[in-house]
């Protein structure tokens, strides 16, 4: 229970923090290797546990939950900035209005 | 037995014994606001439709509320010229054996007298009420118990969410009958969830009610996502989906119902809240409340409701046990939360313990004690326009 995330399937190319984490901290993942985690990121949300490059699926619990429009690096915060759903657009309050 | 009930003249059970003081249309609201607020009892509840023009579902519905276990008696609120059709609620009310009284705000002379008349006759129908409890062991083959999410966020699917679906395990093994419902946010999640279909029926009507909140929500330009997911990690539709998903437990689905059919006998069902063909009054569901409403029109008498951003909303009827996922919710909002299952992210409890707990709290309630926001005074209600077809023989158990 020490770990700052949580693996929730051993597919999964994200993990989800169990608390905020720090930029710079060093996270342990529960069977692979540690990663930093690029920025502050906030409880609840994801990092990436892998490089994970334009166009490829996000994974989480075992599943697919969207594509990732850049690549990012182990340790990057995973959210609206750098993946998209597969099924249908999110809105923000930011970008409500803007979405075709 | 885990309570003492109300019995009612159709053999069903309620935990609470409730006034509903009901507006027929929202020209009719502030009177019936008032008789509720002067009638300073935490038994008497304000509900209503808000629509002048007719609406077959919103008639279905306010007959399921007005009949639910947990309502003694009620007042219809009519202003005098709308379109509700107050005769056949009343009658469908009478006939249910329960108090039932209509003010008319035309008839009665204006917003005063009206008033007025609405309180002698809220005063009238609770004593008719009180004489007339039958109590009567409760036991969990009785219970109906819901389950929603609003306000979810990456910890949601993680801790709140399995806790209460392995709570809905723990309960349909009692003998219980739980319903989830939010087939907007099960999107993604209609392979799984045929598997678990009784029937080959079933796991049809499962896939044809996912296909067609797809379709609904497409049309509508929005899915089930609002700013606060975003801002709580959830990044798409199909994550919130399989976090909302888990809500649901392990058990096996024997019915597929729409809002205000009664389950017709225990088990798991799936509500399917989309309305049927081509999209007519807007969004589903517009908010959280709504929700709990058509799980009230099933017979649901406590709605388990996660939340990881904070909801504090409560109901009118029927008791909502609030469970948090987030530890940081929690901790900020503790007055409006029963349960905190953000402990399992801190290491403090498993999932396990958790669903125990929420089990507990459900045996609790059903005794007549009250949840945080019943505590608050959270009595809220909302029902708004749809279209329903009636569901086949096929949805409901062999």
């Amino acid at each position: 229970m020490s770990s700052a995330v949580i693996l929730l399937h051993p597919d999964d190319n994200v993990v989800v923090c169990r608390r905020t984490v720090i930029a710079g901290e060093r996270i342990s993942i529960e069977g692979s290797m540690d990663v930093i985690a690029s920025t502050s990121v906030e409880i609840g949300h994801k990092l990436a546990r892998f490089a994970l490059p334009q166009f490829s699926k996000v994974i989480k619990y075992g599943a697919p939950i969207g594509s990732m429009t850049r690549a990012a690096e182990p340790g990057d915060w995973i959210h609206l900035h750098n993946m998209k759903s597969d099924y249908m657009s999110a809105h923000t309050r930011a970008v409500i209005g803007d979405e075709p | 037995m885990i309570a003492n009930g109300y019995l009612r003249s159709d053999g069903r059970k309620g935990i609470r014994n409730v006034l509903i003081v009901t507006y027929l249309v929202e020209c009719a609201h502030h009177v019936a606001r008032r008789i509720v607020e002067l009638s300073a009892d935490s038994q008497v509840h304000l509900v209503g439709f808000p629509g002048c023009y007719p609406n077959d579902y919103a008639l279905r519905m306010m007959k399921a509320l007005t009949t639910h276990p947990n309502v003694g008696g009620v007042l219809l609120l009519s202003l005098g010229c709308e379109g509700f059709n107050r005769e056949d609620l009343a009658k469908h009310v009478a006939g249910s054996g329960r108090g039932i009284d209509t003010v008319v705000i035309q008839q009665s002379g204006g917003t005063r007298s009206a008033i007025e008349h609405g309180l002698a006759a809220v005063k009238r129908i609770k004593s008719q009420m009180d004489d007339a409890a039958v109590r009567t062991p409760f036991y969990f083959s009785d219970l109906v118990v819901g389950t929603i999410c609003g306000g979810s966020d990456g910890t949601s699917g993680i801790t709140a969410n399995p806790a209460v679906g392995r709570a809905f395990d723990r309960l349909v093994a009692a003998g219980a009958t739980c319903i989830f419902e939010e087939t907007g946010e099960m999107i993604g999640c209609e392979g799984p969830m045929g598997e678990r279909a009784t029937t080959p029926e079933i796991a049809v009507a499962i896939r044809a009610s996912i296909a067609k909140a797809e379709s609904y929500y497409r049309a509508m330009g929005f899915g089930s996502f609002a700013p606060g997911n975003a801002e709580g990690g959830l990044s798409s539709q199909e994550e919130k989906s399989a976090g909302a998903y888990v809500k649901s437990g392990h058990m096996p689905i024997v019915g597929v119902i729409k809002p205000a059919e009664i389950p017709p006998s225990p088990g798991l069902y799936l509500l399917d809240i989309v309305p049927d063909g081509v999209p007519k009054f807007g969004f589903p569901n517009i908010s959280d409340n709504a929700e709990i409403v058509e799980l009230m029109a099933c017979g649901a008498h406590v709605t388990l409701f996660t939340t990881g951003r904070g909801s504090v909303v409560g109901s009118a009827i029927a008791p909502v046990i609030k469970v948090t996922g987030n530890p940081d919710t929690y901790r900020r909002m503790s007055e409006d939360m029963d349960v905190d299952a953000g402990r399992v992210l801190e290491g403090l409890a498993d999932l396990d313990q958790v669903a125990d707990e929420i089990v507990e709290l459900v045996k609790i309630v059903a005794t007549g004690a009250e949840t945080k926001s019943e505590e608050l005074g959270h009595r809220e209600f909302i029902l708004t326009y749809k279209t329903f077809e009636p569901s086949g023989p096929s949805c409901f158990p062999r």
